[in-house]
């Protein structure tokens, strides 16, 4: 009697580990990260609150935008350096003809979406030759188009690309400079719409209600019949194809949608920086982007928006307390830098790590 | 024309690109009037400093991992048996010979781990490996800034602590094996040397696989389910292929910086398996499939290339062309090697 007590306690709670502390294991580790280092940095509450908010507001855009292609089997998408291109070159040319505010904004989105289409066209069609190892291909063809991106830029622009303001331009007339004081633009959402509910505390409500709205539009979309068919598809291609269902296509159409939203997240980040460090600013985005993303429990085949908020918020406020908090405890505040760059690193290998461990255990 | 065909086959596209490129590259630093013997110089030279890292690759391929994209794992063990030689205040042969006896155990046991990790996740093996490297590269920051290394060779003048960023080896194993035996023929500095050091681990290696244990290791990597069949443990293999492939990385980044002659550390080695990877792909070898010969074409080919680049583009275009190039080169054959078809399971 007693044993059957005990068991049935003990299969309790396996339950509630299996229910609700596995499927969070990797934020509440941060979560516990981030208080210890909260701890140790010193910082005033304030401080960290507003920045994080801050940062929640600039960079969930673009961590949402990885959300589809692992919906659609894809993996994760590091390919969405491609679209933050996009949307960089789209701010070339609205500071080039200094449209400013929200109209230089709203224009920048309107050029950056048909280039990000043909960059998410030409990335999907790379990714359909060699299914199996998505990421891997993705992430060289990132490096790839930094090639590319910075060849253009800086032998084309001001030769073959006309440039008006001559500002921009290296001093010889030809590439662009190595940063751009976007002014123009600078917090055209984030000024729109800020409270101040406290002292120190500035919500750029705005932003904020343009990342619900893209919550809200991919749960509306992922209930539509191609977002099934992308969910059909990330389950098994194969399966998929025998139903009738176009699977390079909607493999393409996942990636271009990803790419596209990678370019306006770009830009919404660089409205909020105030200025693009043009050979530079889109360098890390993949990285930064999937770590967050993984940090929020997401997996290389299950992601949601829960996930990508959580995980930017995690990210960010380790972020902001790691110097200070390596500075206090070791007595250095690089020991911090480093630190956080090896969990984003990290954070994303063992993320593939455990997923690539868990397929083969379940063949 | 079926000739031609087939000789496009034999030589394979890459190499016949690459080549082509080259040789407009050549005719217009000849035009140019660019001095050659400079430039045939410093094609030897990086040639022979950068083979044994592209070397690192075959093991790998042969044992079935795929490219070790995770090469800066060997690198970094490289690394520390260089500083630990810096730290004894060896200098020449005896610092470099030290550096290495040090490099080889780290590499082996590093190398021993991975392999096992590796055996966990087959058919991802260059995804997650790429993201290991990253990570140990980054986690051998911290290492780097809490060392307790003493020499001031090493460290910064200023607070006493951390390793510098370069090291400069002028005192202690730079260009060992570059000056050694080296000789001037019509302007062409010879590093005789660093090309004997390279043809050594390039002979080895050939060897190796010629031997029983290379060839059932081949085995295991061509045909996993037929290895199986006849008794092969071929989680055993592969996981000396990865040694392998650590250890000549290891050797390999010892190698380089003598001839660089400063040390790089922190965030340097963090694309380190790049070039080399994209010089093997270059050579001719695929995901599955490498010969020694790849890696000698190949990273011949990457490296003249780069050594020519650099000053045609200075004259003809502004800026820093040169890396563009590099960038664009490299990561494009690593794409087009990764959506072969015939690339197998392997990712």
């Amino acid at each position: 009697m007693d044993n059957n007590v005990k068991t049935q306690e003990v299969k309790n709670k396996n339950e509630f580990f299996e229910k609700y502390i596995f499927p969070y294991a990797v934020p509440i580790v941060f979560l516990v990260l981030c208080g210890i280092g909260f701890y140790y940095s010193g910082l005033h509450y304030t401080f960290v609150l507003n920045e994080v908010i801050g940062r929640l507001a600039r960079n969930s855009f673009l961590v949402i935008s990885l959300i589809i292609p692992v919906i659609a089997g894809l993996g994760l998408n590091f390919g969405i350096v491609l679209g933050a291109m996009a949307g960089q070159i789209a701010l070339f040319f609205v500071t080039d003809y200094a449209v400013k505010g929200i109209a230089g904004l709203l224009l920048a989105f309107v050029i950056s979406t048909p280039l990000a289409i043909i960059f998410g066209y030409l990335t999907g069609q790379v990714l359909n030759k060699s299914k199996g190892r998505e990421m891997i291909t993705s992430m060289i063809l990132g490096f790839f188009a930094n090639g590319i991106y910075q060849l253009v830029f800086l032998v084309m622009a001001g030769t073959i690309i006309p440039f008006k303001n001559k500002d921009l331009l290296l001093s010889t007339g030809v590439g662009l400079k190595n940063s751009m004081d976007l002014a123009g633009v600078r917090y055209a959402l984030d000024d729109l719409w800020k409270i101040r509910p406290f002292t120190g505390i500035a919500v750029p409500i705005s932003t904020l209600i343009v990342v619900g709205i893209l919550c809200v539009a991919l749960t509306w979309f992922l209930k539509t019949k191609l977002g099934q068919e992308m969910r059909t598809v990330g389950q098994d291609m194969h399966v998929a194809g025998v139903a009738g269902i176009d699977v390079d296509k909607t493999r393409t159409i996942a990636v271009i949608i990803s790419t596209v939203l990678a370019a306006w997240g770009q830009i919404i980040f660089l409205q909020n920086i105030g200025t693009l460090n043009t050979y530079g600013s889109h360098e890390q985005v993949g990285l930064f982007a999937v770590a967050s993303l993984l940090i929020g429990g997401a997996s290389i085949k299950k992601a949601t928006y829960g996930q990508a908020l959580i995980g930017t918020f995690l990210f960010h406020m380790l972020f902001i307390i790691s110097p200070m908090a390596g500075q206090n405890l070791m007595g250095d505040s690089q020991i911090g830098e480093f630190f956080r760059v090896f969990v984003a690193y990290g954070v994303i290998g063992l993320a593939l790590l455990l997923h690539a461990w868990q397929d083969k255990n379940k063949k | 024309m079926e000739d031609i065909k087939k000789l496009i086959q034999r030589v394979g596209y890459p190499r016949l690109i690459i080549g082509g490129f080259l040789l407009i590259l050549c005719i217009f630093a000849a035009v140019l009037s660019i001095p050659m013997p400079a430039l045939i110089s410093d094609i030897l030279t990086r040639f022979g400093m950068n083979g044994i890292l592209v070397l690192a690759m075959v093991p790998a391929i042969q044992a079935g991992v795929g490219l070790n994209f995770a090469l800066p794992l060997g690198i970094v063990c490289g690394l520390v048996g260089a500083l630990v030689s810096i730290e004894f205040e060896l200098a020449g042969f005896a610092g470099l010979i030290v550096s290495i006896l040090i490099a080889i155990p780290l590499a082996t046991i590093v190398g021993y781990f991975y392999g096992l990790m590796l055996n966990r996740i087959k058919g991802q093996e260059m995804t997650v490996g790429n993201y290991v490297g990253f990570s140990a590269v980054s986690g051998m920051c911290i290492f780097w800034l809490l060392a307790p290394f003493k020499s001031p060779e090493l460290i910064w003048a200023v607070g006493g602590s951390g390793l510098r960023v370069t090291v400069s080896l002028e005192s202690s194993i730079g260009y060992v094996l570059d000056n050694f035996l080296t000789f001037n023929i019509a302007g062409i500095q010879i590093p005789t040397g660093l090309l004997l050091f390279f043809a050594l681990c390039c002979l080895v290696v050939w060897i190796f696989g010629r031997t029983k244990s290379g060839v059932i290791m081949r085995a295991a990597g061509a045909n996993e389910k037929f290895a199986t069949a006849t008794g092969i443990n071929v989680n055993k293999q592969r996981v000396i292929g990865v040694i392998l492939s650590t250890v000549l990385g290891a050797i390999g980044i010892i190698v380089y910086s003598q001839s660089f002659g400063f040390l790089q550390l922190y965030n340097a080695p963090l694309y380190s398996a790049m070039p080399a990877v994209a010089a093997v792909l270059i050579g001719g070898a695929s995901i599955n499939k490498v010969k020694i010969s790849h890696v000698i074409v190949g990273t011949f080919l990457f490296q003249a290339l780069l050594v020519v680049s650099l000053p045609v583009l200075n004259v003809l275009a502004e800026g820093n062309m040169s890396e563009v190039i590099r960038t664009i080169v490299q990561n494009g054959i690593i794409i087009y090697a990764l959506t072969r078809k015939t690339g197998g399971e392997v990712a």
